[in-house]
């Protein structure tokens, strides 16, 4: 698409707006390094499908809670992924559902007492949410979509990938309520001894606040793609709608709107 | 557990440690099915009723099965399996017997399986040593914590539908900071003792 054709049909996958990462970067479909930029940007699990919402509102009071709490989705995550995907032709399509409970079940359960064993001030401040990641969406949503239908190594990269991504999204949220509602970061002191910390950061309001806050900024980077987008775009000012959710577009390859833009232009006139 | 602790227990899990607004849990279907004050009455009401049900199974359970045959390891797998099975049986149970029932609440009974407040309290019972009877009634006052705050919720968006919202914070993130604002409410009755 060029902007010398502006009559050209649209090709739905081509229009990247400057924030589209996949404008610099090109990377093969379903390789390792896909699969990581894919969790960690283009479908973060957090800030683009705000999915797994419990563990991000309620783990993020310290930098170093997001840590523990992002590394050990990681780790079910990318074993679930693996052993789904191994047993992908084994498991019969009516037992999917139990079958992945189960095995995502058994991986929580050795994390749990793993972490109970090795690191019991972290297992004492997750508490309940550490056994909660069975129920994280993120971790069934991504056996559902990806391990039940792919191969072991890119499902234990998208796993990988997965897991970073809710991993950065815990850590930038943890981040910005700790320094605000304790003045730290990771427990070290980096706000001067005059700041007086707003504490309700740290408390349940502030999470809501701040995921808000964040969510709100993501959607108006989409805004301004979207609007940067349209500026150049060969079919004008969208008549009959948005062409690129347009189930009709390869028909009409925007071409009507076009007419009808200028239609209404020299109707003006 | 006296009868005043009890009613304390009851009280501080509605309003105090609310499920959701405090404690994070349910917090998908809080934020998914919200929109109307009706279907967020029908989601309250499924919860509490499957809730209740899977804390009084889960701690007959584990008190009877997991503890007395030392397997208090398998207690994950097993409480969501619980869950995931008794949501199916209540399921075929209310379409059988109940069919008024099962119409009201039948398309929010699959959501509850991921709902994390019901898996979240089967384990919380464990971890604060509450026998079947406390745990149960524990269920029963959490549900209706996640009732209360869902229909609030619902009753507010009915409100803000109309009103006009910044662009980026349409949706999700206007939400989020009418529950960030519910929470602070809710944080008051923590002062009362």
């Amino acid at each position: 698409m060029s902007r010398k054709n502006p009559g050209e049909l649209i090709d739905p996958d081509r229009r990247k707006s400057r924030f589209d990462l996949s404008r610099y970067i090109y990377l093969r479909k379903d390789s390792v390094q896909e699969r990581v930029v894919n969790g960690i940007y283009f479908e973060n699990p957090v800030f683009m499908l705000v999915l797994g919402m419990c563990p991000t509102l309620a783990t993020t009071t310290s930098v170093t809670n997001a840590i523990g709490m992002g590394l050990s989705t990681t780790a079910i995550l990318m074993m679930s992924n693996l052993f789904i995907s191994l047993l992908r032709k084994i498991i019969p399509e009516r037992m999917r559902m139990p079958s992945y409970i189960v095995i995502i079940a058994s991986f929580v359960t050795i994390v749990d007492f793993l972490m109970q064993g090795f690191l019991p001030q972290m297992y004492e401040s997750l508490g309940v949410y550490i056994p909660l990641i069975v129920v994280n969406c993120i971790i069934m949503g991504r056996a559902e979509a990806y391990a039940g239908k792919h191969g072991p190594l890119p499902s234990l990269a998208d796993g990988l990938g997965m897991g970073l991504g809710f991993t950065v999204a815990l850590i930038v949220v943890a981040a910005v309520r700790e320094l605000l509602g304790s003045g730290t970061l990771a427990g070290f002191q980096v706000m001067p001894a005059a700041y007086e910390p707003i504490s309700i950061f740290v408390l349940a309001p502030g999470a809501f606040l701040v995921l808000a806050m964040f969510v709100a900024v993501m959607n108006r980077l989409k805004i301004g793609a979207a609007r940067r987008e349209d500026e150049w775009d060969p079919t004008g000012k969208f008549v009959c709608g948005d062409c690129r959710s347009c189930p009709r577009v390869k028909g009409c390859g925007g071409k009507p709107a076009v007419e009808a833009a200028k239609g209404s232009q020299e109707g003006r006139r | 557990m006296s009868f005043s602790a009890m009613l304390m227990l009851v009280v501080t899990t509605i309003l105090a440690n609310n499920v959701v607004l405090s404690q994070f849990l349910g917090i998908c279907s809080f934020l998914g099915v919200s929109q109307k004050t009706e279907t967020a009455s029908g989601m309250g009401g499924a919860l509490t009723f499957v809730l209740t049900l899977a804390s009084f199974v889960c701690g007959v359970l584990y008190h009877l099965v997991l503890v007395p045959f030392h397997l208090e390891y398998l207690r994950t797998i097993v409480f969501i399996l619980i869950v995931a099975a008794l949501v199916q049986f209540v399921e075929m149970f209310l379409k059988k017997y109940m069919r008024s029932l099962y119409e009201a609440l039948g398309i929010y009974l699959p959501l509850i399986t991921t709902n994390c407040a019901v898996l979240g309290v089967a384990l919380l019972n464990v971890q604060k040593d509450y026998d079947i009877f406390i745990g149960t009634v524990y269920g029963l006052a959490t549900a209706i914590g996640y009732w209360v705050a869902i229909v609030i919720m619902a009753y507010l968006r009915e409100k803000m539908a109309d009103n006009e919202i910044p662009r980026p914070f349409r949706g999700f993130p206007i939400v989020m900071v009418t529950a960030a604002l519910m929470s602070i409410a809710f944080f008051g009755f923590a002062g009362i003792k």
